[in-house]
Protein backbone atom coordinates (compact mmCIF):
# COMPACT_ATOMS: atom_id res chain seq x y z
CA UNK A 1 0.00 0.00 0.00
CA UNK A 2 2.20 2.87 -1.08
CA UNK A 3 -0.35 5.18 -2.56
CA UNK A 4 -2.39 6.85 -0.22
CA UNK A 5 -4.16 9.83 1.36
CA UNK A 6 -1.98 12.07 3.07
CA UNK A 7 -2.25 14.01 6.44
CA UNK A 8 -1.06 15.45 9.51
CA UNK A 9 -1.77 15.67 12.53
CA UNK A 10 -3.83 18.57 13.71
CA UNK A 11 -1.63 20.63 16.69
CA UNK A 12 -2.36 19.49 20.04
CA UNK A 13 -3.70 23.09 21.57
CA UNK A 14 -6.27 22.91 18.44
CA UNK A 15 -7.36 18.87 19.40
CA UNK A 16 -7.47 20.05 23.32
CA UNK A 17 -9.99 22.69 22.09
CA UNK A 18 -12.40 20.43 20.61
CA UNK A 19 -12.11 18.70 23.27
CA UNK A 20 -12.62 20.49 25.95
CA UNK A 21 -16.60 19.58 26.60
CA UNK A 22 -15.81 16.35 26.70
CA UNK A 23 -14.67 13.64 29.67
CA UNK A 24 -13.73 10.02 27.80
CA UNK A 25 -12.06 10.67 24.72
CA UNK A 26 -11.16 7.34 22.99
CA UNK A 27 -8.16 8.12 20.45
CA UNK A 28 -9.24 6.29 17.35
CA UNK A 29 -6.14 5.38 14.85
CA UNK A 30 -6.98 3.90 11.69
CA UNK A 31 -4.74 1.26 9.79
CA UNK A 32 -4.48 1.41 6.74
CA UNK A 33 -3.12 5.17 4.81
CA UNK A 34 -2.29 7.02 7.61
CA UNK A 35 -0.62 4.70 9.03
CA UNK A 36 2.11 4.55 6.25
CA UNK A 37 2.31 7.79 5.96
CA UNK A 38 2.89 7.91 10.20
CA UNK A 39 0.10 10.55 11.06
CA UNK A 40 -2.65 8.59 12.61
CA UNK A 41 -2.26 4.91 13.22
CA UNK A 42 -1.91 3.42 16.55
CA UNK A 43 1.79 4.61 17.24
CA UNK A 44 0.17 8.40 16.50
CA UNK A 45 -3.13 7.40 18.78
CA UNK A 46 -0.90 6.67 21.75
CA UNK A 47 1.29 9.75 21.30
CA UNK A 48 -1.86 11.72 20.71
CA UNK A 49 -3.39 9.86 23.94
CA UNK A 50 -0.51 10.56 25.78
CA UNK A 51 0.43 14.15 24.96
CA UNK A 52 -3.71 14.78 25.87
CA UNK A 53 -3.42 13.35 29.15
CA UNK A 54 -0.16 15.31 30.40
CA UNK A 55 -1.87 18.36 29.03
CA UNK A 56 -5.12 17.78 31.25
CA UNK A 57 -2.92 16.93 34.04
CA UNK A 58 -1.21 19.48 33.98
CA UNK A 59 -3.89 21.82 33.60
CA UNK A 60 -5.90 19.92 36.17
CA UNK A 61 -9.02 18.89 33.97
CA UNK A 62 -10.57 15.27 34.22
CA UNK A 63 -10.28 13.08 31.16
CA UNK A 64 -10.36 9.85 30.58
CA UNK A 65 -8.76 8.54 27.84
CA UNK A 66 -8.57 5.52 25.38
CA UNK A 67 -6.91 4.30 22.18
CA UNK A 68 -7.68 2.07 19.74
CA UNK A 69 -6.88 1.23 16.25
CA UNK A 70 -9.29 0.45 13.43
CA UNK A 71 -8.47 -1.34 10.47
CA UNK A 72 -10.26 1.08 8.37
CA UNK A 73 -12.16 3.63 9.19
CA UNK A 74 -13.93 4.09 6.07
CA UNK A 75 -16.06 0.77 5.92
CA UNK A 76 -18.77 -0.32 7.98
CA UNK A 77 -17.72 -3.72 8.26
CA UNK A 78 -14.76 -2.60 10.31
CA UNK A 79 -16.21 0.05 12.40
CA UNK A 80 -19.16 -2.41 13.15
CA UNK A 81 -16.37 -4.83 14.68
CA UNK A 82 -15.95 -2.18 16.88
CA UNK A 83 -18.68 -0.23 17.78
CA UNK A 84 -18.96 -1.86 21.34
CA UNK A 85 -15.71 -1.06 22.27
CA UNK A 86 -16.20 2.54 21.56
CA UNK A 87 -19.42 2.74 23.36
CA UNK A 88 -18.18 3.80 26.48
CA UNK A 89 -16.56 7.28 24.73
CA UNK A 90 -18.33 10.27 25.20
CA UNK A 91 -16.36 11.09 22.00
CA UNK A 92 -14.00 9.77 19.34
CA UNK A 93 -10.99 11.66 18.23
CA UNK A 94 -10.95 10.21 14.82
CA UNK A 95 -7.50 9.99 13.72
CA UNK A 96 -8.30 8.90 10.29
CA UNK A 97 -8.94 10.79 7.19
CA UNK A 98 -11.80 12.96 6.47
CA UNK A 99 -13.20 9.94 4.59
CA UNK A 100 -13.02 7.72 7.84
CA UNK A 101 -13.81 10.44 9.86
CA UNK A 102 -17.25 11.02 7.92
CA UNK A 103 -17.74 7.54 7.41
CA UNK A 104 -17.79 6.76 10.86
CA UNK A 105 -20.16 9.71 11.93
CA UNK A 106 -22.55 8.17 8.99
CA UNK A 107 -22.16 4.61 10.65
CA UNK A 108 -22.29 5.69 14.32
CA UNK A 109 -25.11 8.25 14.67
CA UNK A 110 -25.32 9.02 18.34
CA UNK A 111 -21.73 9.44 18.25
CA UNK A 112 -19.75 12.60 18.35
CA UNK A 113 -16.66 12.09 16.05
CA UNK A 114 -14.34 15.02 16.00
CA UNK A 115 -11.43 15.04 13.45
CA UNK A 116 -7.51 14.80 14.67
CA UNK A 117 -5.83 15.21 11.15
CA UNK A 118 -5.92 17.33 8.70
CA UNK A 119 -6.31 15.58 6.06
CA UNK A 120 -4.30 16.93 2.64
CA UNK A 121 -4.06 14.92 -0.52
CA UNK A 122 -3.59 11.87 -2.24
CA UNK A 123 -0.06 11.15 -2.76
CA UNK A 124 2.84 9.17 -2.55
CA UNK A 125 6.23 9.06 -0.43
CA UNK A 126 8.86 10.71 -2.55
CA UNK A 127 11.53 9.55 -0.02
CA UNK A 128 11.52 8.63 3.96
CA UNK A 129 9.46 11.57 5.82
CA UNK A 130 8.48 13.38 2.19
CA UNK A 131 5.56 12.76 0.93
CA UNK A 132 4.20 14.68 -2.44
CA UNK A 133 0.66 14.90 -3.79
CA UNK A 134 0.01 13.80 -7.44
CA UNK A 135 -3.55 13.27 -7.99
CA UNK A 136 -6.83 15.29 -7.44
CA UNK A 137 -9.14 12.86 -8.70
CA UNK A 138 -9.99 15.42 -11.60
CA UNK A 139 -12.48 11.98 -12.88
CA UNK A 140 -11.02 12.44 -16.93
CA UNK A 141 -7.23 11.69 -16.49
CA UNK A 142 -4.98 13.37 -18.90
CA UNK A 143 -1.91 11.30 -17.72
CA UNK A 144 -1.92 9.86 -21.21
CA UNK A 145 -1.37 13.16 -23.12
CA UNK A 146 1.78 13.90 -20.76
CA UNK A 147 3.58 10.48 -19.74
CA UNK A 148 2.87 10.10 -16.32
CA UNK A 149 2.77 13.28 -15.08
CA UNK A 150 -0.56 15.16 -14.10
CA UNK A 151 -0.37 18.78 -14.75
CA UNK A 152 -3.75 19.56 -12.92
CA UNK A 153 -2.16 18.45 -9.73
CA UNK A 154 1.44 19.35 -10.46
CA UNK A 155 1.57 21.91 -11.97
CA UNK A 156 0.56 24.94 -10.06
CA UNK A 157 -1.94 26.86 -12.10
CA UNK A 158 -3.22 23.06 -13.45
CA UNK A 159 -2.14 24.12 -17.34
CA UNK A 160 -2.97 22.22 -19.94
CA UNK A 161 -0.75 23.29 -22.58
CA UNK A 162 2.39 23.69 -21.54
CA UNK A 163 4.62 25.71 -19.09
CA UNK A 164 3.63 29.42 -18.11
CA UNK A 165 6.17 31.75 -18.52
CA UNK A 166 7.18 31.78 -14.46
CA UNK A 167 9.30 27.93 -15.16
CA UNK A 168 13.08 28.61 -14.89
CA UNK A 169 15.65 26.03 -14.18
CA UNK A 170 12.84 23.01 -14.09
CA UNK A 171 11.36 24.86 -11.05
CA UNK A 172 7.75 26.45 -10.83
CA UNK A 173 7.27 29.62 -9.99
CA UNK A 174 5.78 29.27 -6.38
CA UNK A 175 8.78 28.13 -4.77
CA UNK A 176 12.05 26.45 -5.85
CA UNK A 177 11.28 23.88 -3.83
CA UNK A 178 8.48 22.95 -6.42
CA UNK A 179 9.53 21.05 -9.86
CA UNK A 180 7.74 22.69 -13.15
CA UNK A 181 5.51 19.96 -13.69
CA UNK A 182 5.50 20.68 -17.44
CA UNK A 183 9.11 21.26 -17.66
CA UNK A 184 9.22 17.32 -16.32
CA UNK A 185 6.73 16.89 -19.04
CA UNK A 186 8.80 18.64 -21.35
CA UNK A 187 11.79 16.63 -21.10
CA UNK A 188 10.09 13.08 -20.81
CA UNK A 189 8.36 13.84 -23.82
CA UNK A 190 11.57 14.83 -25.99
CA UNK A 191 13.14 11.73 -24.33
CA UNK A 192 10.37 9.46 -25.82
CA UNK A 193 10.74 11.58 -29.18
CA UNK A 194 6.87 12.78 -28.62
CA UNK A 195 7.06 16.15 -28.07
CA UNK A 196 4.82 17.15 -31.01
CA UNK A 197 1.78 16.08 -28.58
CA UNK A 198 2.68 19.78 -27.06
CA UNK A 199 1.83 21.37 -30.61
CA UNK A 200 -2.18 19.97 -29.77
CA UNK A 201 -4.04 22.48 -28.31
CA UNK A 202 -5.79 21.19 -25.49
CA UNK A 203 -9.55 22.33 -25.56
CA UNK A 204 -10.81 23.88 -22.39
CA UNK A 205 -10.97 20.93 -19.64
CA UNK A 206 -14.37 19.61 -18.71
CA UNK A 207 -14.24 20.12 -14.82
CA UNK A 208 -17.93 18.68 -14.22
CA UNK A 209 -16.39 14.99 -13.85
CA UNK A 210 -14.41 16.70 -11.05
CA UNK A 211 -15.57 18.45 -7.64
CA UNK A 212 -16.48 21.23 -9.52
CA UNK A 213 -19.49 19.54 -10.60
CA UNK A 214 -20.75 18.30 -7.04
CA UNK A 215 -20.21 15.73 -4.86
CA UNK A 216 -19.26 12.43 -6.67
CA UNK A 217 -20.92 8.88 -6.36
CA UNK A 218 -19.95 5.99 -8.43
CA UNK A 219 -22.33 3.70 -9.05
CA UNK A 220 -21.62 -0.06 -10.02
CA UNK A 221 -25.09 -1.69 -11.22
CA UNK A 222 -22.53 -4.90 -11.96
CA UNK A 223 -21.34 -5.08 -8.80
CA UNK A 224 -24.34 -3.55 -6.49
CA UNK A 225 -25.95 -6.13 -3.88
CA UNK A 226 -29.62 -5.89 -5.24
CA UNK A 227 -28.88 -6.99 -8.44
CA UNK A 228 -26.75 -9.69 -7.60
CA UNK A 229 -29.76 -11.26 -5.45
CA UNK B 1 -16.12 44.17 -39.53
CA UNK B 2 -12.57 45.48 -39.57
CA UNK B 3 -11.05 46.14 -35.84
CA UNK B 4 -10.75 50.15 -35.37
CA UNK B 5 -8.04 49.31 -32.68
CA UNK B 6 -5.05 51.97 -33.53
CA UNK B 7 -2.27 49.43 -32.46
CA UNK B 8 -3.36 47.02 -34.78
CA UNK B 9 -3.62 50.06 -37.90
CA UNK B 10 0.16 50.99 -36.34
CA UNK B 11 1.42 47.42 -37.13
CA UNK B 12 -0.55 46.60 -40.00
CA UNK B 13 1.09 49.73 -41.50
CA UNK B 14 4.31 48.06 -41.14
CA UNK B 15 5.36 51.25 -38.47
CA UNK B 16 7.11 50.01 -35.69
CA UNK B 17 4.59 50.40 -32.59
CA UNK B 18 4.90 51.44 -29.04
CA UNK B 19 2.93 50.20 -26.49
CA UNK B 20 2.59 51.43 -23.04
CA UNK B 21 1.32 50.10 -19.31
CA UNK B 22 -0.64 51.37 -16.66
CA UNK B 23 -0.85 49.68 -13.39
CA UNK B 24 -4.34 50.40 -11.46
CA UNK B 25 -4.00 51.97 -8.08
CA UNK B 26 -5.07 49.78 -5.07
CA UNK B 27 -7.75 52.11 -4.57
CA UNK B 28 -10.93 53.48 -7.10
CA UNK B 29 -8.96 56.35 -6.90
CA UNK B 30 -7.42 56.65 -10.65
CA UNK B 31 -6.71 60.28 -10.86
CA UNK B 32 -2.83 59.93 -10.95
CA UNK B 33 -3.12 56.80 -12.97
CA UNK B 34 -5.13 59.13 -15.25
CA UNK B 35 -2.34 61.50 -15.43
CA UNK B 36 0.07 59.33 -16.52
CA UNK B 37 -1.98 57.97 -19.25
CA UNK B 38 -2.45 61.64 -20.14
CA UNK B 39 1.26 62.25 -20.16
CA UNK B 40 1.80 59.69 -22.91
CA UNK B 41 -0.71 60.19 -25.04
CA UNK B 42 1.14 61.32 -27.72
CA UNK B 43 3.86 58.59 -27.43
CA UNK B 44 2.20 55.55 -27.17
CA UNK B 45 -0.28 53.38 -29.57
CA UNK B 46 -2.16 51.94 -26.75
CA UNK B 47 -2.07 51.35 -23.07
CA UNK B 48 -1.79 47.88 -21.07
CA UNK B 49 -4.11 47.79 -18.31
CA UNK B 50 -2.58 45.16 -15.72
CA UNK B 51 -5.13 42.82 -14.24
CA UNK B 52 -4.66 42.58 -10.64
CA UNK B 53 -0.61 42.36 -11.16
CA UNK B 54 0.96 40.15 -9.32
CA UNK B 55 -1.99 38.83 -7.63
CA UNK B 56 -2.88 42.29 -5.72
CA UNK B 57 -6.40 43.40 -5.37
CA UNK B 58 -6.22 46.75 -7.66
CA UNK B 59 -8.92 48.53 -9.62
CA UNK B 60 -10.07 46.47 -12.51
CA UNK B 61 -8.86 46.71 -15.93
CA UNK B 62 -12.26 46.76 -17.66
CA UNK B 63 -12.92 49.53 -15.31
CA UNK B 64 -10.02 51.67 -16.02
CA UNK B 65 -10.61 50.62 -20.06
CA UNK B 66 -13.67 52.52 -19.63
CA UNK B 67 -12.18 55.62 -18.53
CA UNK B 68 -9.61 55.42 -20.62
CA UNK B 69 -11.74 55.56 -23.89
CA UNK B 70 -13.44 58.02 -22.55
CA UNK B 71 -10.32 60.30 -22.70
CA UNK B 72 -9.90 59.37 -26.16
CA UNK B 73 -6.83 56.76 -25.52
CA UNK B 74 -7.11 52.83 -26.11
CA UNK B 75 -6.64 50.83 -23.75
CA UNK B 76 -4.69 46.77 -23.97
CA UNK B 77 -7.16 44.82 -21.59
CA UNK B 78 -5.18 42.54 -19.92
CA UNK B 79 -7.37 39.32 -18.75
CA UNK B 80 -5.68 36.46 -16.70
CA UNK B 81 -7.80 33.19 -15.73
CA UNK B 82 -6.44 33.34 -12.43
CA UNK B 83 -9.13 34.81 -10.57
CA UNK B 84 -12.40 34.44 -13.21
CA UNK B 85 -13.74 31.02 -14.51
CA UNK B 86 -15.18 30.92 -18.32
CA UNK B 87 -18.76 32.05 -17.86
CA UNK B 88 -16.73 35.22 -15.99
CA UNK B 89 -14.10 35.66 -18.74
CA UNK B 90 -16.34 35.23 -21.81
CA UNK B 91 -18.80 37.46 -20.25
CA UNK B 92 -16.24 40.18 -19.28
CA UNK B 93 -14.99 39.90 -22.93
CA UNK B 94 -18.58 40.67 -24.23
CA UNK B 95 -18.64 43.51 -21.56
CA UNK B 96 -15.67 45.39 -22.26
CA UNK B 97 -16.44 45.09 -26.26
CA UNK B 98 -19.68 47.03 -25.54
CA UNK B 99 -17.73 50.05 -24.00
CA UNK B 100 -14.99 49.90 -27.30
CA UNK B 101 -12.11 47.81 -25.86
CA UNK B 102 -10.53 46.26 -28.91
CA UNK B 103 -7.35 44.64 -27.56
CA UNK B 104 -7.16 42.20 -25.44
CA UNK B 105 -4.32 40.36 -23.71
CA UNK B 106 -4.74 36.78 -22.57
CA UNK B 107 -2.42 35.69 -19.52
CA UNK B 108 -2.50 32.63 -16.72
CA UNK B 109 -1.35 35.24 -14.30
CA UNK B 110 1.27 35.05 -11.47
CA UNK B 111 -0.15 32.62 -8.88
CA UNK B 112 -1.79 34.21 -5.95
CA UNK B 113 0.45 33.13 -3.67
CA UNK B 114 2.37 36.36 -4.14
CA UNK B 115 0.11 38.56 -3.72
CA UNK B 116 -1.70 40.67 -1.04
CA UNK B 117 -4.57 37.52 -0.72
CA UNK B 118 -2.17 34.48 -0.91
CA UNK B 119 -5.12 32.63 0.95
CA UNK B 120 -7.23 32.77 -2.09
CA UNK B 121 -8.46 30.02 -4.62
CA UNK B 122 -6.95 30.08 -7.70
CA UNK B 123 -9.52 29.40 -10.25
CA UNK B 124 -7.45 28.53 -13.34
CA UNK B 125 -10.97 26.84 -15.25
CA UNK B 126 -9.31 27.51 -18.43
CA UNK B 127 -5.17 27.93 -19.12
CA UNK B 128 -4.17 31.33 -20.83
CA UNK B 129 -3.98 29.14 -24.52
CA UNK B 130 -7.28 28.11 -24.30
CA UNK B 131 -8.67 31.90 -23.30
CA UNK B 132 -6.97 32.57 -25.96
CA UNK B 133 -8.40 29.78 -28.42
CA UNK B 134 -12.12 30.99 -26.84
CA UNK B 135 -11.81 34.94 -27.74
CA UNK B 136 -10.32 33.72 -31.09
CA UNK B 137 -14.02 31.11 -31.67
CA UNK B 138 -16.09 34.31 -30.36
CA UNK B 139 -14.82 36.38 -32.73
CA UNK B 140 -14.36 34.07 -35.91
CA UNK B 141 -16.90 31.85 -35.07
CA UNK B 142 -19.52 33.51 -33.22
CA UNK B 143 -19.53 30.63 -30.73
CA UNK B 144 -18.87 30.24 -27.12
CA UNK B 145 -17.24 27.29 -25.34
CA UNK B 146 -18.83 24.65 -26.22
CA UNK B 147 -20.10 25.71 -29.07
CA UNK B 148 -23.35 27.55 -28.91
CA UNK B 149 -23.84 30.42 -30.79
CA UNK B 150 -24.00 34.07 -30.04
CA UNK B 151 -26.73 35.76 -30.07
CA UNK B 152 -24.90 37.97 -32.28
CA UNK B 153 -21.29 37.62 -33.43
CA UNK B 154 -18.18 39.66 -31.65
CA UNK B 155 -16.86 42.72 -33.62
CA UNK B 156 -13.61 42.49 -34.64
CA UNK B 157 -11.13 42.90 -32.12
CA UNK B 158 -7.54 42.29 -31.58
CA UNK B 159 -5.91 39.55 -29.38
CA UNK B 160 -2.60 39.57 -27.89
CA UNK B 161 -0.39 37.20 -26.15
CA UNK B 162 2.92 37.58 -23.80
CA UNK B 163 5.82 35.12 -24.82
CA UNK B 164 8.72 35.09 -22.22
CA UNK B 165 11.96 34.15 -23.84
CA UNK B 166 13.80 34.06 -20.95
CA UNK B 167 11.73 31.13 -19.41
CA UNK B 168 12.78 27.83 -19.31
CA UNK B 169 13.13 25.22 -21.43
CA UNK B 170 14.46 27.48 -23.49
CA UNK B 171 14.16 25.33 -26.71
CA UNK B 172 10.50 24.86 -26.18
CA UNK B 173 9.71 28.56 -25.91
CA UNK B 174 9.42 29.50 -29.57
CA UNK B 175 7.50 26.34 -30.32
CA UNK B 176 5.13 27.70 -27.64
CA UNK B 177 4.49 31.07 -29.41
CA UNK B 178 3.92 29.24 -32.41
CA UNK B 179 1.21 27.25 -30.15
CA UNK B 180 -0.39 30.67 -28.97
CA UNK B 181 -0.18 32.20 -32.47
CA UNK B 182 -2.33 29.07 -33.44
CA UNK B 183 -4.56 29.68 -30.65
CA UNK B 184 -5.29 33.11 -31.72
CA UNK B 185 -2.73 35.46 -30.81
CA UNK B 186 -2.09 38.56 -33.66
CA UNK B 187 0.47 40.26 -31.38
CA UNK B 188 3.11 39.39 -28.79
CA UNK B 189 4.42 40.91 -26.19
CA UNK B 190 7.56 39.65 -24.18
CA UNK B 191 8.85 39.64 -20.96
CA UNK B 192 11.03 42.75 -20.14
CA UNK B 193 14.47 41.78 -22.34
CA UNK B 194 17.54 42.95 -20.04
CA UNK B 195 19.47 39.81 -21.54
CA UNK B 196 19.09 40.82 -25.30
CA UNK B 197 21.78 37.77 -26.48
CA UNK B 198 19.70 35.47 -25.28
CA UNK B 199 16.61 37.69 -26.84
CA UNK B 200 18.23 37.08 -30.03
CA UNK B 201 18.83 33.44 -29.89
CA UNK B 202 15.39 33.24 -29.24
CA UNK B 203 14.24 35.28 -32.54
CA UNK B 204 16.50 33.51 -34.58
CA UNK B 205 14.35 30.64 -33.74
CA UNK B 206 11.32 32.51 -33.92
CA UNK B 207 12.05 33.58 -37.83
CA UNK B 208 13.24 30.34 -38.47
CA UNK B 209 9.93 28.86 -37.94
CA UNK B 210 8.70 31.69 -39.74
CA UNK B 211 6.44 32.86 -36.93
CA UNK B 212 7.47 36.84 -37.29
CA UNK B 213 5.37 36.71 -40.02
CA UNK B 214 2.45 35.12 -38.65
CA UNK B 215 1.70 37.66 -35.74
CA UNK B 216 3.51 41.16 -34.38
CA UNK B 217 6.19 40.38 -31.63
CA UNK B 218 6.58 43.35 -29.52
CA UNK B 219 9.64 43.22 -27.03
CA UNK B 220 9.44 44.46 -23.90
CA UNK B 221 11.42 46.98 -22.31
CA UNK B 222 11.71 48.60 -18.68
CA UNK B 223 14.14 51.30 -17.67
CA UNK B 224 15.94 50.29 -14.58
CA UNK B 225 14.87 53.09 -11.60
CA UNK B 226 17.08 51.38 -9.44
CA UNK B 227 19.70 48.81 -8.16
CA UNK B 228 17.51 47.79 -5.83
CA UNK B 229 14.97 46.95 -8.29
CA UNK B 230 17.17 45.35 -10.71
CA UNK B 231 17.84 43.13 -7.59
CA UNK B 232 14.47 42.07 -7.02
CA UNK B 233 14.04 41.69 -10.25
CA UNK B 234 16.84 39.56 -10.82
CA UNK B 235 16.37 37.83 -7.25
CA UNK B 236 12.50 37.22 -7.07
CA UNK B 237 10.58 37.21 -10.02
CA UNK B 238 11.14 33.79 -11.24
CA UNK B 239 10.88 33.74 -15.65
CA UNK B 240 12.59 36.93 -15.29
CA UNK B 241 16.73 37.67 -16.59
CA UNK B 242 19.04 40.21 -14.91
CA UNK B 243 22.25 40.18 -16.19
CA UNK B 244 25.44 41.22 -13.42
CA UNK B 245 27.01 43.49 -16.35
CA UNK B 246 23.61 45.61 -16.37
CA UNK B 247 23.38 46.43 -12.45
CA UNK B 248 27.36 46.84 -12.22
CA UNK B 249 26.64 49.39 -15.36
CA UNK B 250 24.48 51.12 -12.94
CA UNK B 251 26.09 50.78 -9.96
CA UNK B 252 29.26 52.49 -11.87
CA UNK B 253 27.07 55.69 -13.07
CA UNK B 254 27.18 58.96 -11.54
CA UNK B 255 23.23 59.79 -12.27
CA UNK B 256 21.74 55.86 -11.40
CA UNK B 257 18.69 56.57 -13.15
CA UNK B 258 19.66 58.34 -16.25
CA UNK B 259 21.52 55.42 -16.59
CA UNK B 260 18.78 53.26 -16.55
CA UNK B 261 16.78 55.17 -18.98
CA UNK B 262 19.98 55.07 -21.15
CA UNK B 263 19.97 51.45 -21.08
CA UNK B 264 16.46 51.20 -21.92
CA UNK B 265 16.66 53.01 -25.29
CA UNK B 266 19.69 51.14 -25.74
CA UNK B 267 17.77 48.30 -25.73
CA UNK B 268 15.36 49.79 -27.81
CA UNK B 269 17.63 50.89 -30.40
CA UNK B 270 19.19 47.44 -31.05
CA UNK B 271 15.40 45.84 -30.72
CA UNK B 272 14.64 47.68 -34.02
CA UNK B 273 17.74 46.15 -35.32
CA UNK B 274 16.51 42.70 -35.01
CA UNK B 275 14.38 40.82 -37.89
CA UNK B 276 10.65 40.47 -36.94
CA UNK B 277 10.52 42.58 -33.89
CA UNK B 278 7.70 44.78 -34.73
CA UNK B 279 7.11 46.99 -31.76
CA UNK B 280 8.22 47.59 -28.42
CA UNK B 281 6.03 47.40 -24.82
CA UNK B 282 7.60 49.78 -22.55
CA UNK B 283 7.12 48.71 -19.09
CA UNK B 284 7.50 51.62 -16.36
CA UNK B 285 5.60 50.93 -13.67
CA UNK B 286 5.86 53.47 -10.95
CA UNK B 287 8.15 55.12 -13.03
CA UNK B 288 5.75 56.31 -16.15
CA UNK B 289 7.46 59.76 -16.08
CA UNK B 290 9.77 58.43 -18.01
CA UNK B 291 8.30 57.01 -20.86
CA UNK B 292 8.00 60.18 -23.29
CA UNK B 293 11.48 60.78 -22.85
CA UNK B 294 12.58 57.10 -23.64
CA UNK B 295 10.27 56.87 -26.59
CA UNK B 296 11.36 60.16 -28.24
CA UNK B 297 15.51 59.64 -26.93
CA UNK B 298 14.75 56.10 -28.71
CA UNK B 299 13.81 58.16 -31.62
CA UNK B 300 10.25 56.94 -31.81
CA UNK B 301 8.77 60.07 -32.04
CA UNK B 302 6.61 61.59 -33.37
CA UNK B 303 4.35 58.76 -33.56
CA UNK B 304 2.95 57.68 -36.84
CA UNK B 305 -0.54 59.17 -37.74
CA UNK B 306 -2.43 55.81 -39.66
S1 LIG C 1 -5.32 13.94 -14.69
FE1 LIG C 1 -6.89 13.87 -13.09
S2 LIG C 1 -7.14 11.70 -12.57
FE2 LIG C 1 -5.24 11.89 -13.76
S3 LIG C 1 -3.64 12.09 -12.20
FE3 LIG C 1 -4.27 14.17 -12.76
S4 LIG C 1 -5.89 14.72 -11.31
FE4 LIG C 1 -5.59 12.52 -11.18
S1 LIG D 1 6.16 27.17 -13.33
FE1 LIG D 1 5.54 25.22 -14.24
S2 LIG D 1 4.45 24.15 -12.59
FE2 LIG D 1 4.63 26.27 -11.99
S3 LIG D 1 2.71 27.18 -12.64
FE3 LIG D 1 4.20 27.53 -14.30
S4 LIG D 1 3.95 25.78 -15.66
FE4 LIG D 1 2.92 25.26 -13.77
Amino acid sequence: MRKMIVGERKPLAEIAEMLEPFRKVCVLGCGTCVTVCLAGGEKEASETAAALTLLAQKEGKDLEISTHTLLRQCEYEYIDDYAEKLAEADVILSLACGVGVQTMATRLQDKIILPGLNTQFMGYPLQQGVWAENCLGCGDCVLDLTLGICPITRCSKSMLNGPCGGSQDGKCEVSKDVDCAWHMIYERLVKMGMESRMETIQPPKDWSTSHHGGPRTIVREDVRLENRE
Amino acid sequence: MKTESRLEKVLNAGHFAVTGELGPPKSSDIETLKHHAEAMRNHVESYNITDNQTAIVRTSSIGVAASLIQMGLEPNVQMTVRDRNRICLQSDLLGAVSFGVKNFLCLQGDHAKFGNQPQSKNVNDLDSMQLLKTFKDMRDEGIFIGGEKMDHPLPSIFLGAVANPFADPFEYRPLRLAKKIAAGAQFIQTQCIFDIDRFERWMAKVRELGLHKKCYIMGGVTPIKSIGAARYMQKNVSGMIVPEELITRIKGAEDKKKEGIKIAVETIQRLREIEGVAGVHVMAIAWEEVVPEIVESAGLYPRPTV
